[in-house]
């Protein structure tokens, strides 16, 4: 069993050995991340450099799942909105005051005053698990209506015409802060989604070593013993849901950066994805929402070009195959059993 | 396609030095071209006929002997209906293979990804789709009629046929919004009244509400420019609702989305429309074009519109600009395409226009009957004015803009 | 006046519509906890069968009444023994696998009849109204709409099979005691509800186009109708629909068909808001 399961507050000495083992698995991440960062654009080709980028930011927006849904157990439909609403105010920013730099302020930003708005709607209204995520697929319908019926001359921010169902064409690239005409290259977005990537999982560990995020899971576990024990959970909740935003939105920034934002970013096919990912790869990891997400894109590109399976065909009975089978998700069901076989010589303990 | 996938998890796997990562630049007997087209998805009943034709407009090119002495080679691939796979494979294909042209992107939108990437990596592009016009960047040639072109034919030839009130339905998106704009001037301008415009968004099934609002306006006919599955609804409640014998209907893209197919002849009969191709112009090389398509498309019963029809025009301009310019160079083609050349296209010839890359064409005004069309009028030559109105890339030349096409 | 009388026809349907989408639904959540979310799917096979029967040359109200519905009591038979009955009480667990469902269900049929259009006329032609004219068959939608809330309230409060699937539903463990498999019931209760999908899908064929996508467009209105229907399934459905189906279509009417659909999620959202357990926790408790 994993230990993430274990309610933090009946933790003691039980979660301190994982969590060191959690905390160094994080720093090899990250180093690893780091050198990969480094060499990969060396070695690569530019188109699969292209592809890898809009990977790892698909990437991160499984992470803020990960945390919102695995670990604070909010089930969320909404995370599609603050992906797209980073897109589009990166992309908004940028193009009105001709520094990215901004756009990738606003990119946080928005994302998260409006989740803390929609989450102190939600909290404060003590909406029940599956409350919350009828609550929150209805926003990402209507922002993806809105989106869609934005074109036409009445939909302009600034001076930039929101485009309705074709959205804002020629999103600028990265550009170093404070020198608009410095746009990065391929290479140098790459190697700044990965550092995003690395920081967005870092964001996550130490969330879930401080006291915060020990409350969280263990208002997942059981809400009612939390709030006895004299915890505000709206309060936790809230928090975990702003953060999971401000991740989604950088997922949004940086999709912008190597595609065009799109009403489709707000769609219910990536509300379905990013659900998929988290539900594939491990509820209560944050690994395995990386994994889900690599699997599920490796196997619809390949096999959907292949072209003898329909990818929604592959899609939907992964899905099911998982629901039934292998409930926890891939990454905590290979931890349980490579556990279990590190653990066979020693049975006899029990 | 498999081989970069394949590439793609090695490299993930740590494997990089695979030879396929290798850049070959050495001597080529073959020139590549790519077609990036949605042959599946929800717009693969768009793309997929386009991209039969792109492949169908390259074998006869290979069949004549190739260009300038070398075979051309086709990289086909297929977006899904996914436009991230477009931004992915127009990367790969100007940067891998160096292909000399790419044609294809069916939506706007798509194009969009398309167009600055291509532009960056210095590959020629062709677009093929009718759209929104405005599009101004020397790097792309648009085949795709533009609104002007075809509101300023059917909007007075459907005035004289039902009357002087017109109402506007579009679907929600650019291309309607924009085309719109077009209906009202037009109608103006001949002394008609616009009474008013609804928009749709591309997944709207009940068209009620509307149905009564033109009810209560009582225009003499309705524009209709739909466009998706759903939108078909319209169509079916327009005539269970009784409207069919009381009001016109007309549509400057009924017929691109192969509407006639898929709805019954009750419900598509006598609805105006027009394009630069039908299957139905009844010339000799149309005959034998449509024969050569049903081969390549592999059905009888063939979807060839518009835009499979330019998806033909688009690499058999290209092949006319390098025979002249003696050169697959992207500067020596798009000068030759500049020089005001013309293809001869089984729907009628197509010429350059320098100023705004895109074409000329002769348009028709057709009406739809028993799943195809009759072919009413024809008028021959059409510039694309709108768009030369506000683009001009000989003074010009680095103008990138999509410009927003208004009265 | 004339035009007084097809606004309010207007409105009805637009409330039957929603019934016609949602029923289907409220049964399998309301009696189950089920929510299915290849609802859209079912709808969608409903409105294929239907298409395909006709044109195979059977006559539409066969098809429609008969065919459509038994063929999707048989796709859900099958989902149920398969997927559902493992899942039972698990709420969100149901929901991502009928989710995967609804991804296979639309592959499947895009590649058995290809991912285009098809459809038929509707049949019964139009009436008219002063200046108006208005499809018939938006009256036949109406009635079956009021026919279906009727009939299955009824069913439930006057019938003794009702009776039993109440109990299951409130107890499934004393349910058991007397001598009634809940398992039965619930697999019954699934059919039902697709069965009535099936229905609705074929009756709603006519009105629009029918591709392997067309049920996306409904699932997610379907699915907030019955989840602000709240307990009592039944009359909530028809309650909510009918705020939601004014809503809509007075939004319409005043703005756009865009702005309709948003008024009708954000009044989704208020509701949900102000009675987190839908509107007939708060109201009408005792209905059905």
């Amino acid at each position: 069993m994993s230990i993430e399961i274990l309610p933090a507050a009946q933790c003691s000495r039980t979660t301190v050995i994982p969590m060191i083992k959690e905390i160094s698995i994080a720093t090899a991440a990250t180093t690893a991340a780091i050198v990969a960062a480094l060499a990969f654009p060396h070695v690569a080709e530019l188109y699969t450099l292209i592809n890898v980028t809009i990977f790892i930011s698909l990437c991160v927006l499984a992470l803020s799942l990960g945390l919102v849904w695995g670990y604070g157990g909010i089930f969320c439909l909404g995370q599609a909105v603050f992906f797209g609403l980073g897109g589009y105010s990166y992309a908004i920013a940028s193009l009105n005051f001709g520094d990215t730099t901004y756009g990738v302020a606003a990119s946080l930003l928005v994302p998260m005053i409006f989740a803390a708005a929609v989450g102190y709607f939600i909290f404060w209204g003590r909406i029940g698990d599956v409350y919350v995520g009828v609550i929150t697929l209805t926003i990402t319908l209507i922002f993806s209506q809105l989106l869609n019926g934005s074109a036409g001359d009445a939909y302009v921010i600034g001076s930039v015409p929101l485009g309705g169902f074709n959205g804002i064409p020629m999103t600028p690239p990265l550009n170093i802060p404070g020198k608009a005409e410095e746009m990065l290259s391929p290479e140098a977005i790459f190697q700044v989604a990965i550092l995003a990537l690395a920081a967005a999982y870092l964001v996550c560990r130490v969330y879930l070593a401080s006291k915060l995020g020990k409350t969280m899971v263990a208002i997942r576990e059981n809400e009612t013993r939390a709030e006895l024990l004299g915890y505000d959970t709206r309060v936790v909740k809230l928090i975990t849901f702003v953060i999971g935003a401000g991740l989604a939105g950088a997922a949004g920034m940086l999709f912008a950066n190597s595609l065009t934002v799109t009403p489709n970013m707000f769609s219910l096919s990536i509300t379905a994805q990013i659900v998929i990912w988290v539900l594939i790869g491990g509820r209560g990891t944050l690994l395995g929402p990386l994994v889900g997400c690599i699997f599920v894109q490796v196997i619809t590109t390949q096999l959907g070009t292949s072209g003898f399976l329909n990818p929604e065909i592959i899609l939907g009975g992964i899905l099911i195959m998982f629901v039934m089978f292998v409930p926890s998700g891939l990454v905590p069901a290979l931890r349980q059993v490579t556990e279990r076989l590190i653990r066979r010589p020693l049975k006899w303990r029990k | 396609m498999t081989v970069d996938r394949r590439t793609f998890v090695k490299g993930c796997a740590g494997v990089l030095a695979t030879p396929y990562l290798v850049k070959n630049a050495f001597a080529e007997e073959t020139i590549k071209v790519a077609s990036i087209h949605d042959a599946s998805g929800v717009l693969d009943i768009l793309g997929k006929p386009m991209a039969a034709m792109t492949q169908m407009a390259i074998d006869e090119i290979n069949a004549g002997g190739g260009l300038l002495g070398k075979k051309i080679e086709l990289k086909s691939y297929d977006t899904q209906s996914n436009n991230q796979l477009y931004g992915q494979y127009a990367t790969e294909a100007a940067t891998r293979y160096k292909v000399a042209a790419v044609f294809g992107a069916v939506t706007s939108a798509s194009r969009e990804i398309v167009r600055p990437i291509l532009r960056r990596y210095k590959t020629l592009y062709f677009y093929s789709t009718q759209y929104e016009g405005g599009v101004c960047d020397r790097n792309i040639f648009c085949l795709g009629t533009t609104p002007g072109q075809k509101t300023e034919k059917i909007i007075p030839y459907a005035m004289n046929k039902f009357g002087k009130r017109v109402y506007t339905v579009a679907a929600d998106y650019n291309f309607g919004h924009i085309v719109s704009k077009w209906h009202e001037k037009v109608v103006t301008e001949n002394g008609g009244t616009f009474e008013g415009v609804e928009f749709f968004p591309l997944e709207q099934t009940d068209f009620g509400p509307t149905l009564k609002k033109i009810q209560s306006i009582q225009p003499d006919f309705v524009m209709a420019d739909l466009v998706g599955s759903n939108h078909i609804g319209f169509f079916r409640q327009w005539v269970s609702s009784g409207m069919a014998d009381r009001i016109g209907l007309a549509s400057t893209i009924f017929g691109t989305g192969n509407e006639q197919l898929f709805t019954n002849p009750r419900e598509h009969n006598g609805i105006l429309t027009s394009a630069c191709y039908f299957p139905e112009i009844d010339t000799p090389e149309n005959k034998d074009f449509i024969a050569r398509a049903a081969k390549a498309t592999g059905s009888d019963r063939s979807p060839i519109n518009e835009l499979p029809a330019m998806s033909y025009y688009a690499p058999q301009l290209w092949a006319e600009a390098v025979r002249s310019a003696g050169s697959f160079d992207r500067d020596a083609v798009t000068k030759a395409l500049e020089g005001n050349l013309t293809y001869k296209g089984p729907g009628g010839p197509i010429t350059v226009d320098a100023e705004s890359h895109h074409v000329t064409h002769d348009i028709y005004i057709a009406e739809a009957w028993d799943h195809g069309f009759k072919i009413l009028e024809r008028y021959e030559n059409l510039p694309p004015s709108d768009t030369a109105a506000v683009c001009d890339l000989a003074a010009n030349p680095s103008d990138t803009k999509q410009y927003v096409l208004g009265n | 006046m004339d035009y007084i009388c097809i606004l309010i026809i207007q409105v009805i349907s637009s409330i039957a519509m929603l019934v016609l989408l949602a029923i289907g639904l409220a049964i399998m959540f309301g009696m189950m906890k089920v929510i299915n979310f290849a609802h859209g799917e079912f709808i969608m096979v409903g409105a294929y069968t239907s298409v395909m029967s006709v044109n195979a040359g059977l006559n539409f109200w066969l098809a429609t009444f008969v065919v459509a519905p038994l063929a999707v009591a048989f796709v859900g038979f099958i989902v149920e023994r398969v997927i559902i009955r493992h899942l039972y009480g698990r709420i969100i667990e149901t929901m991502l696998a009928t989710w995967g469902l609804s991804l296979f269900m639309i592959g499947t049929v895009t590649i058995v009849f290809g991912n285009t259009v098809t459809g038929i006329s509707a049949p019964l032609g139009s009436i008219s109204i002063g200046r108006f004219s208005n499809s018939t068959y938006d009256l036949v939608l109406i009635v079956m709409a009021a026919a279906l809330l009727v009939a299955c309230a009824l069913f439930l409060r006057r019938t003794n099979l009702g009776l039993i699937a109440r109990a299951a539903m409130q107890n499934a463990d004393i349910t058991a005691v007397l001598g009634h498999e809940p398992k039965k019931i619930y697999c019954a209760t699934f059919v039902v509800g697709a069965a009535i999908s099936g229905l609705s899908g074929a009756l709603i064929a006519p009105l629009t186009g029918v591709s392997p996508g067309m049920g996306l467009a409904f699932v997610a209105k379907a699915f907030i109708t019955v989840i602000c229907a709240g307990p009592a399934v039944i009359f909530g459905t028809g309650l909510v629909a009918a705020v939601f189906g004014t809503v809509n279509t007075a939004v319409t009417f005043v703005a756009t068909p865009v702005f309709g659909e948003v008024a009708l999620l954000l009044s989704a959202i208020i509701l949900l808001r102000v009675m987190p357990k839908g509107l007939t926790a708060r109201i009408m408790r005792k209905a059905l």
